[in-house]
């Protein structure tokens, strides 16, 4: 679900859709491009309705969507086709565009025969073939390797600078934030729950830009902190670099924040949490996000959950772009595995809103056991089908963990765990009686 | 790859699991329960009603003369009836899959069609389709073509509506995004992705159809003689003789059929399938086909492409484009058509009722006699398929998972348990009869055999390919851990195959009751050799005009089927796509 008014595309500039999964940059982009219709609201074109116009745009997918029983030639003949264009032009033009994106000399193989690189050119050619006034970029790096999307991005870049693309506009969505600042002249980051702006402005850093750079370096720090501090007002770093924030004409407005929240658990998994905490120990304690990610080769997007999951469970606070780590999650990373549980249980029993329900029902139920289905409806109230699914695996996966019950997928029960002594003794040090050795 | 062939059989519950969630209320499964049954009471009506007197009688010669001629009638039967089959299933597994409204009630319908047994049809079919066309020859043989079609459509039907609706998305907006023409999405996106599907079901659904032209060609009705000249009544002819050379050449002549049908268009159609799998990396196991080679190397066929197939599809896709350019305004929605889509609905709706109603007449008009008879025949048919499937099982579990366990032994094994499987064993019962009088036994054994012949194949086959997937990691970690023996056969081996045991077993389970109509009842050397049994209630009927009794009957069995399917098959399908699945 997204919400917002105002939001147009100019000419000549390429415009970076930025935000952690789950806020909807994908939907937006499926609406702007005209293949989804929004619930509600109007899409113009050049001034006349979208349904009306038929847009000249194309789309270039995360996972190429290419035709394997077509050969490459074949895939970025298709759209030409599509327009009526007769055989012997439509060849002329595919070879022509599949030149400028570097694969001349494998017309004739299929999609099968080519690496991931190979695979998204054929998908650019398609897409640039048609001459669209828009080009979409769905997340069109995200499935290949670093080196290779490196080396994709640096083409794009300068076949856009060079003009030889044939496209006015560009919108590209994506999580990769160095991505974002290394492409975009103009930055939108989306959050979610709810979904909303927390920033759109423009980058007016010059090309080539120089990742190493101070000013590159701090807008990257500025999303990073945006992205993870969603209820801190942050200022945009240096305004000659970036220009004015403040809603420019056209721009997306903040939509209000909803008050009352059902906690929401963030996807990670308890090997993620303890991996990173056990990481920050070894650094002292504290580190920069940006570099973080860096050493980690992880996106905001696989690093976001970990980072939210370790501060929900009061292991590690984020400050400024930098995130520090609590006594109880200094604790944790010192601690061997039987020790681990119980650490993971108290905090757990402490802030994780969900658990603590399932804790307390199955506590007072003779039989200390309950069905799934139960915490599915509580969790329905708040979220829909797909993300109560997601809530209840990593419910599921924290809880069997911290030994708070046992799960029988088969059945859908979820049964108390029974605790041995020693380990209500080291939940509670004074009041259990010595284990006799 | 192996693997291939596998997911092919085992894609049968994914088939299941896309039934629309109304599935959860009965009611949609009612009304194409009885819809079914008022189409099939529609049929047997319009066949009584045209019962007219009949006379010529066939000659089928027994020289091997006339073998090459008799088999190129049967081929050019199942040619046709496929043919019409096909353009079917494109027709109504589109319509079905992107009409949300006829989505509802097309995919149960199909559901219920497919459990029916084709068998109890043919009196039916066979008897209005002759009445249509009084003169002979070419009403039986539409007859036997329809009901062959029967056989086959529902099916490729399915298989071709749940690949439309497993495209990929991202494919699917790829297409709208181009502004593909219809025609352009139907050649280059919808019929390439459904192909593999499609090859493969056709393969088994024309095994099912040799099955039921086998049993129309030697088809009786009391006095009255409906059989055609080709393979099946050959082979009946030859083993009412007693000849034994003209039925060794008959059976000889019919795997040579198979075999020739496998080689020249099987195998090279599956080879050609090939490009059309959806994966990303080309696999090192790919099918290959002499014949293909041979087609794709010779210059003049090429040369024939290039002068006339490109031209035309080049004619038609320009075509198709311009159309779709020039016309892209939304028509909204009429209320003429609203109106009359309701009228036929509702005239759809009062035609089943009337039918139903027809039905529980005739119903309470049965005797309470008769109907005990038949209740207690269902037991036995039962029996005896169960029966079939258990000796099947016992001997196709092991043999298929020591072929499976052995690469080279299963690159030939499995081709050939497929060309057993279609192999129809209904033209052998004459032979197989013949042998078991000799030896002093009846119909009852005969019956079983039959069944077992035509079902063990699906069964083993199956089992290869289950036995064939099973990790090479997890036989290794058998062998360190020194598992072996029953162990190794209940941790690994038996969960293992489960999920490919389960489709084999479905696909013989419905065989086998569709062979009980002809196995439990059989004309031969003028005798009537019967066995107890629901098949040979259903048959007696047909024989005996009993219209009343055959419609009880297929009732109960085709009940007795889909019962089955629901209660026994899906939960153990389920079991299979859950507990029993071996990627994560």
């Amino acid at each position: 679900m997204v919400g917002l008014t105002d939001f147009s595309i100019e000419p000549g500039k390429i415009i970076a859709l930025l935000g952690a999964s789950g806020c909807g940059k994908s939907t937006l982009l499926r609406i702007l491009s005209g293949l989804s219709k929004p619930s509600s609201g109007a899409l113009f074109w050049h001034g006349k309705p979208l349904a009306e116009a038929s847009p000249n745009v194309a789309i270039v997918f995360q996972s190429f969507a290419l035709f394997p029983w077509l050969t490459v030639l074949e895939n970025v003949e298709a759209p030409l086709e599509a327009r009526g264009i007769p055989a012997v032009a439509r060849r002329k033009r595919a070879l022509r565009t599949l030149d400028t994106v570097g694969l001349d000399g494998f017309e004739t193989a299929y999609p099968k025969e080519l690496s991931g690189g190979m695979k998204q050119r054929v998908g650019f050619a398609r897409a640039l073939v048609v001459e669209p006034e828009v080009l979409f970029m769905d997340e069109p790096f995200s499935a290949l390797d670093v080196l290779t999307a490196e080396n994709l991005r640096g083409e794009l870049l300068e076949l856009w600078l060079n003009k030889k693309m044939p496209t006015s506009a560009i919108f590209i969505v994506t999580h990769n934030i160095e991505e974002a600042v290394m492409l975009a002249d103009r930055i939108v980051v989306l959050g979610r729950n709810p979904a909303r702006v927390r920033s759109d402005f423009n980058v007016r850093l010059s090309h080539p830009r120089d990742r190493k750079s101070g000013r590159f370096v701090e807008l990257v720090d500025y999303i990073y902190k945006i992205m993870t501090e969603p209820d801190v007002e942050h200022a945009l770093p240096d305004p000659e670099s970036t220009g004015e924030i403040v809603v420019p004409p056209g721009g997306l407005k903040k939509a209000p924040v909803r008050t009352s929240r059902y906690q929401i658990l963030p996807h990670a998994r308890v090997g993620g949490v303890a991996g990173l905490l056990e990481l920050l120990h070894d650094r002292g304690g504290r580190e920069d996000l940006f570099r973080l990610s860096e050493e980690l080769v992880m996106d905001i997007e696989d690093l976001l959950p970990i980072l939210e999951a370790c501060v929900l469970l009061g292991f590690a606070c984020l400050k400024e772009g930098d995130v520090q780590l609590s006594p109880q999650g200094a604790a944790f990373a010192d601690a061997d595995i039987q020790q681990r549980k119980v650490l993971f249980r108290a905090a757990v029993l402490e802030h994780v809103t969900i658990l603590k329900q399932i804790d307390s029902i199955l506590k007072r139920k003779s039989d200390r056991s309950m069905n799934d289905e139960f915490f599915h409806d509580i969790l329905d109230e708040h979220f829909s089908e797909e993300e109560v699914q997601r809530q209840l695996e990593t419910a599921m996966n924290w809880g069997r963990y911290a030994e708070i019950f046992d799960y029988d997928r088969e059945s859908g029960r979820l049964t108390q765990t029974e605790l041995t002594p020693i380990e209500i003794a080291e939940e509670n040090p004074s009041s259990a009686p010595a284990p006799k050795v | 790859m192996k693997k291939s062939i596998s997911l092919r059989g085992f894609s049968a519950y994914r088939r299941w699991s896309l039934l629309p969630s109304l599935e959860v209320s009965r009611l949609p499964d009612v009304i194409m329960f009885a819809a079914a049954i008022a189409l099939f009471y529609g049929v047997v009506r319009v066949g009584r009603g045209w019962f007219g007197p009949f006379t010529p009688s066939v000659e089928i010669s027994r020289s091997l003369h006339a073998l090459p001629a008799y088999a190129g009638y049967s081929l050019l039967r199942i040619t046709v009836a496929y043919v019409l089959s096909l353009a079917f299933t494109l027709v109504y597994g589109y319509v079905a899959a992107y009409n949300p409204r006829a989505e509802r009630f097309m995919i149960p319908l199909l559901d219920v069609l497919q459990s029916i047994p084709v068998l109890s049809f043919l009196p039916g079919v066979m008897l209005a389709m002759v009445a249509l066309f009084p003169g002979r020859q070419l009403g039986v043989e539409l007859g036997a073509i329809l009901l062959i079609f029967t056989g086959q459509v529902w099916n490729m039907a399915f298989s071709f509506y749940a690949s439309l609706k497993s495209i990929p998305k991202d494919m699917r907006e790829a297409a709208t995004i181009y502004s593909f023409s219809g025609w352009q999405r139907f050649t280059q996106l919808e019929l390439p992705f459904s192909a593999i599907g499609l090859v493969w079901n056709s393969m088994m659904s024309v095994a099912g159809g040799w099955f039921a032209l086998m049993v129309c060609e030697m088809f009786v009705l009391g006095s009255r003689d409906f059989r055609l000249p080709g393979l099946g009544s050959y082979l009946q002819t030859a083993a009412s003789a007693g000849d034994t050379t003209s039925i060794l050449w008959g059976v000889a002549t019919m795997i040579a059929v198979i075999v020739l049908l496998d080689q020249f268009i099987w195998r090279p159609v599956i080879a050609w399938a090939e490009k059309f799998k959806v994966e990303q990396v080309e696999s090192a196991d790919a099918p290959r086909s002499w014949v293909l080679n041979l087609v794709e190397h010779s210059t003049a066929l090429a040369r024939i492409r290039q002068k006339t197939l490109r031209p035309l599809s080049e004619g038609l896709r320009l075509h198709f484009a311009r159309k779709n350019l020039r016309g892209h305004v939304e028509k909204p929605s009429s209320p003429w058509r609203d109106w009359t889509f309701r009228a036929l609905g509702l005239l759809a709706l009062l035609a089943i009722g009337y039918g139903v109603v027809r039905v529980a007449i005739i119903l309470s008009g049965l005797q309470k006699a008769e109907l005990q008879v038949a209740a207690f025949g269902l037991g036995a048919t039962f029996l005896r398929v169960n029966l079939a499937l258990l000796i099947g099982t016992l001997w196709t579990v092991p043999a298929g998972v020591a072929i499976g366990f052995n690469p080279k032994l299963a690159r030939i094994a499995q081709p050939l348990a497929q060309i057993a499987a279609s192999v129809p064993a209904t033209a052998l019962l004459p032979v197989i009869l013949l042998v078991l009088i000799r030896m002093g036994g009846g119909l009852g054994i005969a019956s079983i055999v039959v069944l077992l012949l035509g079902t063990q194949w699906y069964v083993l086959f199956n089992v290869i390919a289950g036995a064939m997937a099973i990790p090479t990691d997890l036989k290794e970690c058998c062998s360190v851990f020194h598992v072996r023996g029953i162990q190794r056969w209940k941790t690994l081996i038996l969960p293992g195959v489960f999920p490919y045991l389960v489709t084999g077993l479905v696909t013989a389970s419905g065989g086998a009751w569709n062979a009980s109509i002809v196995a439990e009842y059989f004309h031969f050397k003028g005798h009537i050799y019967t066995t107890t049994g629901l098949g040979a209630i259903i048959s007696q009927a047909t024989d005996s005009g009993n219209f009343d009794l055959l419609l009880a009957a297929t009732m109960m069995m085709a009940a007795t089927v889909v019962t089955i399917n629901r209660l026994v098959w899906r939960k153990l399908y389920a079991l299979a796509e859950t507990r029993f699945r071996l990627e994560t």
